[in-house]
């Protein structure tokens, strides 16, 4: 390889940018113009989102400056995580560019066998927990037998999902309406009391920040190692120094009052980890592929049927997990646990975030982002004192709103060539 | 048996071989005792009107279908593969008409698309990169970057993608269904190119095609099938187009062929619809 740049008088150029049509990326000015392209081609990423959520902060600060106060920001990302957690199932089934209708009353449903097994019942806080997943597992895997075996399209299976498990809620439940959970129990000491202690905190930052720059320094030596072009240290070291300095200032905000909560932190690490899965393993690669290119998927060895149940389960599953967690931050299980608008903030929460509903096009971060900004709106509006008929409407305007830029932005992407 | 590797002679060992290889669907005999012989480092052309069996013979060959009579040798052994992923651990490798890209993944991820290889839990990128660009050199392939999405590219350089695909699990033969079907001029010519480069690494290459033009630039041997048999089998340079059309039409002597095989019936517009 190297040998036959050397003819050309540029041997210091790596295997994958030899050829003379590649734009040249070098310095600041190189990556910024590298990234108002991608803009333009219609490869937005979460910059609306961030734009969106930039600009619903100075509209409410202005409306009502505690709405960015440390108080305010911790119970956002506190109260965020339980349907984040949902939005993280709903992204998996988009990536496929299917839709799971359900996880409302899934989440609703298995947080009541819980609190009955737990109240009710008197078993362990653990045995109701895994009894819970379990039966988000097991409704997932029903799912994706009805999807392989008898072809049935998901919106209407878990359409009948969402009537039927709101049932079933209401079932569980029986005469009593309410359950509530000792506050005593695990659950609603760990999604309402438990904060991340300071000191740690900010180890963490650090932790976090020299994770990030030490993996790129690794790339860097594998991909130089194999003779491959390599992320440009310095920017590698102002990203991993911005990281540092806007987590620490994050840290040092929300730590003047609570802190990072747990419930929170256990979100984000879903996330990360999810992330991990989807662009590092086979697993994540054959989602994309299936949501990109069924046929394509098939015909290539994947096992497509596997992906599907892999994903339906893993859906439903969040769905139990996030539903646990609803319920311990609300210290009780009710009859309107998970009906509501659960299930349509988690799934707009997943679209704004960015991912595409029209699959193979998305990200773990984007549930993330996504119910951000819902949970901004929300406690926004709250704040400012408006109606809850306002918040519906408002929710519903950001939805379409993101919708709206997914479609324009695949129109850009497809007449750039960027599928 | 092993003779050079590489830039072998047209008429190397004999990798694939088909013999009497016969499949019904219901009352239609979609072929019946069709041989056919693919060495390593020719190709061989499969020509044929619409309905001449090509489509199901390729389908048998890359294991969708199971013949229902018939012998297929592969390197030596009999063989019988389900699936078409079985037909590509043997070392049968196709590139569908329809290519099966996934548009929204890189080059690299539809290069190894099924096939990923890992460090440990992980995708190894670095080695599929490296592997990527590796391969697209020894096709000569004129791809730009192998970490644009798949979407981004013409339909040439995706044909080039998909050929190289194949050539992942180091097969003996490759099948190439109607590659140049939707190309331009130019596009055309790489793709011929690209055939060319596959037999001189010794593969055996079978092609199939509508375009007798492609056909007689790079095929060293012309299969002719029609109304799902062995019509005619030509070396490249004795053939004319002339004698190709008529024996994929069966417009001169193999009339006479196909009536005695028919008996009585209707003869010539049993010839036109085949």
């Amino acid at each position: 390889m190297a040998d036959t740049e050397t003819e050309n008088g540029t041997s210091a150029v790596a295997a994958d940018l030899a050829d003379e049509r590649l734009i040249k990326t070098e310095g600041l000015s190189g990556y910024f113009r590298l990234f108002v392209n991608r803009l333009k081609s219609g490869e937005l990423g979460s910059l609306p989102v961030v734009i969106g959520l930039i600009f619903i902060s100075i509209a409410f600060y202005s409306a009502e400056p505690r709405f960015l106060s440390s108080r305010s920001i911790v119970s956002i990302t506190q109260f965020a995580a339980p349907i984040g957690i949902i939005a993280l199932g709903i992204v998996l089934v988009l990536l496929l560019g299917e839709i799971d209708l359900s996880v409302g009353s899934v989440s609703g449903f298995t947080a009541a066998v819980m609190a009955v097994l737990l109240v009710n019942e008197g078993q362990s806080m653990f045995v109701a927990i895994l009894a819970a997943v379990l039966v988000g597992v097991a409704i997932g895997a029903f799912y994706a037998l009805l999807y392989t075996r008898l072809g049935v399209p998901s919106f209407v299976f878990s359409l009948a999902g969402l009537l039927g498990f709101q049932g079933a809620l209401l079932y569980v439940l029986g005469t009593q309406g309410t359950i509530n959970l000792p506050s005593d129990s695990f659950l609603v000491q760990f999604t309402r009391f438990e904060f991340l202690a300071p000191a740690v905190s900010y180890v963490l930052v650090v932790a976090i920040a020299l994770a990030y720059v030490g993996s790129q320094m690794w790339t860097i030596r594998q991909r130089s190692a194999a003779d491959l072009s390599t992320p440009w240290l310095p920017l590698v070291l102002i990203k991993g120094a911005a990281m540092l300095v806007g987590l620490g200032f994050l840290t040092y905000y929300v730590n003047i009052d609570r802190g990072w909560s747990y419930l929170w932190l256990f979100f984000v690490l879903m996330v990360v980890l999810m992330d991990f899965a989807l662009r590092r393993t086979r697993w994540g690669r054959h989602v994309f592929a299936v949501g990109g290119n069924e046929e394509a998927a098939r015909r290539s060895g994947i096992k497509v049927n596997r992906v599907y149940f892999s994903v339906f389960a893993l859906c439903s599953t969040l769905a139990a997990v996030g539903g646990l967690l609803a319920a311990g931050l609300q210290t009780s299980v009710s009859q309107a646990s998970g009906t509501t608008d659960t299930n349509l903030t988690a799934i707009a929460a997943a679209v704004i975030g960015g991912t595409s509903l029209f699959g193979g096009r998305g990200s773990a971060y984007s549930a993330m982002l996504g119910i951000i900004v819902l949970q901004a709106i929300q406690t926004g509006l709250n704040l400012v004192g408006v109606d809850s008929s306002v918040r519906f409407m408002v929710t519903g305007a950001v939805l379409l709103l993101a919708v709206a830029i997914d479609s324009v932005s695949r129109r850009a992407r497809t007449s750039s060539g960027r599928g | 048996m092993s003779t050079t590797a590489t830039h072998r002679a047209p008429a190397g060992e004999v990798v694939l071989s088909l013999a009497g290889v016969t499949k019904r669907f219901g009352a239609v005999q979609a072929l019946s005792d069709v041989h056919m012989d693919v060495r390593a480092g020719e190709v061989v052309a499969l020509v044929g009107d619409n309905g001449a069996g090509k489509s199901t013979l390729v389908k048998v060959i890359a294991g969708v279908y199971t013949p229902d009579d018939g012998n297929i040798t592969f390197d030596g052994k009999s063989v019988r593969a389900s699936g078409p992923a079985e037909a590509q651990a043997l070392g049968i490798a196709t590139v569908f008409q329809d290519l099966a890209l996934c548009d929204n993944l890189d080059v690299v991820a539809n290069l190894f698309l099924g096939q990923e290889k890992i460090a440990g839990p992980f995708i190894d990128e670095v080695t599929m990169e490296k592997e990527a660009w590796r391969l697209l050199r020894t096709l000569s392939a004129k791809i730009p970057s192998v970490r644009i999405p798949i979407a981004s590219l013409s339909g040439g350089q995706r044909q080039t993608v998909a050929i190289a695909r194949s050539l992942v699990g180091s097969p003996k033969v490759v099948m190439l269904d109607e590659p140049t079907a939707a190309l331009g001029v130019a596009q055309t010519a790489e793709v011929l190119n690209l055939i060319e480069r596959l037999r001189e690494t010794g593969l055996g290459v079978i092609l199939i095609s509508h375009n007798m033009a492609d056909v007689q630039a790079v095929a060293d041997r012309i299969v002719v099938l029609r109304l799902g048999k062995n019509a005619a089998e030509f070396n490249v340079e004795e053939a004319t187009t002339a004698e190709l059309v008529a024996a994929i039409t069966g417009a001169s002597d193999n009339v006479v062929a196909a009536r005695a095989s028919r008996g009585e019936a209707a003869p010539t517009q049993g010839d036109q619809d085949g």
